[in-house]
C-alpha cells in the first residue's frame, strides 16, 4: 500500500486554508461568547429568585441536573426540529448547558456573602437595590467569575458537537478531515485550535475578573504580609 | 408538535427496535459494551492511582490540573484523533477515547475523598497498630466511598452521554439513530433517538445513585428522591 503522505501536523495546510480556519474560528468564538453572555444574563435573575425562595430553587437545581445529564447530541436533536440546521440550534443548547454551571455558581456566590456585612450595610441605611449593587454583587463577584470561567471552557468544547447541524465551528474541521479519508492535518488543526481557544478565553475572563475585583488582591497581599509578620514574631 | 408524534410512531414500531444492523436493541448493546469497557478501563487506571495519591497526599496539583485540561479538550477531537491513528476507527478507538475522559472525575474524587478523611481517624488507626495498607483499605476507603462513588457516577454518566458522539465519526452506538435521522431529514427519528439516549443517561445516573447507596457502609440514608418526608413526632 503506497498511501499519500498524511502528516499529523502540516503548516502548509494551515497556510493554504487560512480563510476557512479563520471563519470557523470566528463562528466558534461567536457561539461561545453569545452562549456565555446570554447564559449569564439569564442566570443572574434566576439565582436571585432561587436565593429568595426554596420553593423555586429546588426545581431549578433539580432541572439543571437533568439538563446536564442529557447528552449534547440529544440536546441538539431535541432543538433542531424547531430551529432547523442553524446556529440558533447550537446556541440554544449551549445556553442551556451554561445555565447549569452559572446558576449554581451565582447562587453559591450570593450565599457566600457574609451575613454580618449585609447586616452592617442595612444598618447604614442601604435599601434592597443598593445593597445588591454595591455590597452583595461585588462580594459575590469572585464566585461569579469562577462560574463563568468553567462555563466558557466547557462551552468551547461543546460547540464542536454542533457539527450535527453543520454549525460546529472548529468541529467542522475535525469531522471534515475525518470524512475526507482520514485527512489528519485539519483534525489536528481543529483539535489544537479548540484547546488554544479554551485556554485563551479562560485567560481573558480571568483577567477581566481580576481587574473587576482589585480589592481581592490588596487583601491577599495584606493577609500575606500579616502572616509574615506573625511568623516573624513567633520566631 | 408533529415531530414528537413522529418520534412516538418511530419508537412504537417493533421493527425499528429489532432490525438487524442498526435496530435500537443492537445499537443499545453496542452502546453499553463500549461504555462499560471504557468505564472499566478508566477505573483500573484511576482508582489505584487516586487511592495511592490520596493516601500519600501527593499530587494534588496534578489531579486538579488534569481535570482542568480534561474539560478543555473536546471529546469529539479525541474520538477523531484516535480513529485516525493506527488503531483505526471502530469500537477500540471509541473505548480508549471515552476511557481517557472518564479518568479525571474518578481520579479527582478519589483523591479528594481520601484527603478529606479526618486526620484523627487515620492517627487513631495507626495508633491501633494498623499497617499502611490496613489504614488505606480499612479506615480511609470506607470513609471515602461516597466521594469515590460520586466520581464513578459522574464518569459513567459522562461516558454513556459522550458515547453518542462516536456516531459522528462513523462509530456505533445509539448516536447512530440521531445521525441517520439527520441524514434522512427525518426529525421524528432524530427526536426518537434523542429520547432513547437521554433516557439511558438518566437511567445510568439513577442506577449509580442506588449503587453508591448500597456500597456506602454505615448508617444509611436513602437517596434524596426516595427519602420519605420526615414527620414531626406527635407531642
Amino acid at each position: 500500500m503506497n498511501a499519500a503522505p498524511n502528516p499529523w501536523i502540516d503548516p502548509s495546510y494551515v497556510v493554504d486554508n487560512w480563510d476557512t480556519i479563520l471563519s470557523y474560528t470566528t463562528q466558534h468564538v461567536r457561539l461561545t461568547v453569545l452562549a456565555v453572555v446570554i447564559g449569564s444574563l439569564l442566570a443572574l435573575p434566576m439565582a436571585l429568585v432561587a436565593r429568595r425562595s426554596r420553593w423555586f430553587s429546588g426545581p431549578v437545581l433539580g432541572l439543571s441536573t437533568l439538563v446536564y445529564t442529557i447528552p449534547s447530541l440529544a440536546m441538539f436533536a431535541f432543538i433542531a426540529p424547531f430551529t432547523g440546521l442553524s446556529e440558533t440550534t447550537v446556541l440554544v443548547g449551549l445556553v442551556l448547558y451554561s445555565l447549569v454551571v452559572l446558576v449554581r455558581n451565582f447562587l453559591a456566590g450570593l450565599q457566600s456573602v457574609p451575613a454580618d456585612v449585609v447586616e452592617a450595610a442595612r444598618g447604614m441605611g442601604y435599601g434592597r437595590g443598593r445593597l445588591l449593587l454595591r455590597v452583595e454583587l461585588p462580594l459575590a463577584l469572585p464566585s461569579f467569575v469562577a462560574g463563568i470561567r468553567i462555563a466558557t471552557v466547557s462551552t468551547v468544547a461543546l460547540v464542536t458537537v454542533g457539527v450535527i447541524v453543520g454549525q460546529g465551528g472548529l468541529g467542522q474541521l475535525i469531522v471534515g478531515g475525518f470524512n475526507a479519508n482520514f485527512y489528519r492535518a485539519p483534525i489536528v488543526a481543529g483539535a489544537v485550535g479548540c484547546v488554544v481557544l479554551a485556554l485563551l478565553l479562560d485567560a481573558v475572563v480571568a483577567l477581566v475578573g481580576r481587574l473587576a475585583t482589585p480589592w481581592t488582591r490588596t487583601t491577599s497581599r495584606r493577609r500575606a504580609g500579616r502572616r509574615a509578620a506573625t511568623a516573624g514574631s513567633a520566631a | 408538535m408533529n415531530v414528537f408524534g413522529d418520534a412516538v410512531l418511530f419508537l412504537n414500531d417493533p421493527f425499528n427496535w429489532t432490525r438487524p444492523g442498526n435496530g435500537i436493541l443492537v445499537l443499545l448493546v453496542q452502546h453499553l459494551q463500549i461504555s462499560g469497557a471504557a468505564v472499566a478501563l478508566a477505573l483500573v487506571v484511576a482508582l489505584p492511582l487516586g487511592i495511592w495519591l490520596g493516601h500519600t497526599g501527593r499530587g494534588g496539583a496534578f489531579t486538579v490540573a488534569l481535570s482542568n485540561v480534561g474539560r478543555a479538550v473536546p471529546t469529539l477531537a479525541l474520538l477523531t484523533l484516535f480513529a485516525v491513528t493506527p488503531i483505526g476507527f471502530g469500537p477500540e478507538a471509541t473505548t480508549l477515547a471515552l476511557a481517557l475522559f472518564a479518568v479525571p472525575p474518578v481520579l479527582t474524587n478519589t483523591y479528594v475523598g481520601f484527603r478529606q478523611v479526618d486526620r484523627d481517624v487515620v492517627e487513631a488507626a495507626r495508633a491501633m497498630g494498623m499497617t499502611g495498607r490496613q489504614v488505606t483499605f480499612r479506615a480511609e476507603l470506607p470513609l471515602a466511598v461516597p466521594l469515590v462513588m460520586t466520581g464513578v457516577r459522574t464518569a459513567a454518566v459522562q461516558v454513556v452521554a459522550t458515547a453518542t458522539l462516536a456516531a459522528l465519526v462513523a462509530g456505533g452506538g445509539l448516536g447512530r439513530i440521531i445521525n441517520l435521522g439527520f441524514g434522512q431529514q427525518d426529525y421524528g427519528q432524530v427526536v426518537a433517538g434523542a429520547i432513547v439516549v437521554a433516557a439511558l443517561a438518566v437511567l445510568t445516573e439513577a442506577v449509580f445513585v442506588v449503587l453508591s447507596w448500597v456500597l456506602t457502609p454505615g448508617p444509611r440514608t436513602l437517596p434524596g428522591f426516595l427519602r420519605p418526608r420526615r414527620r414531626r413526632a406527635a407531642a
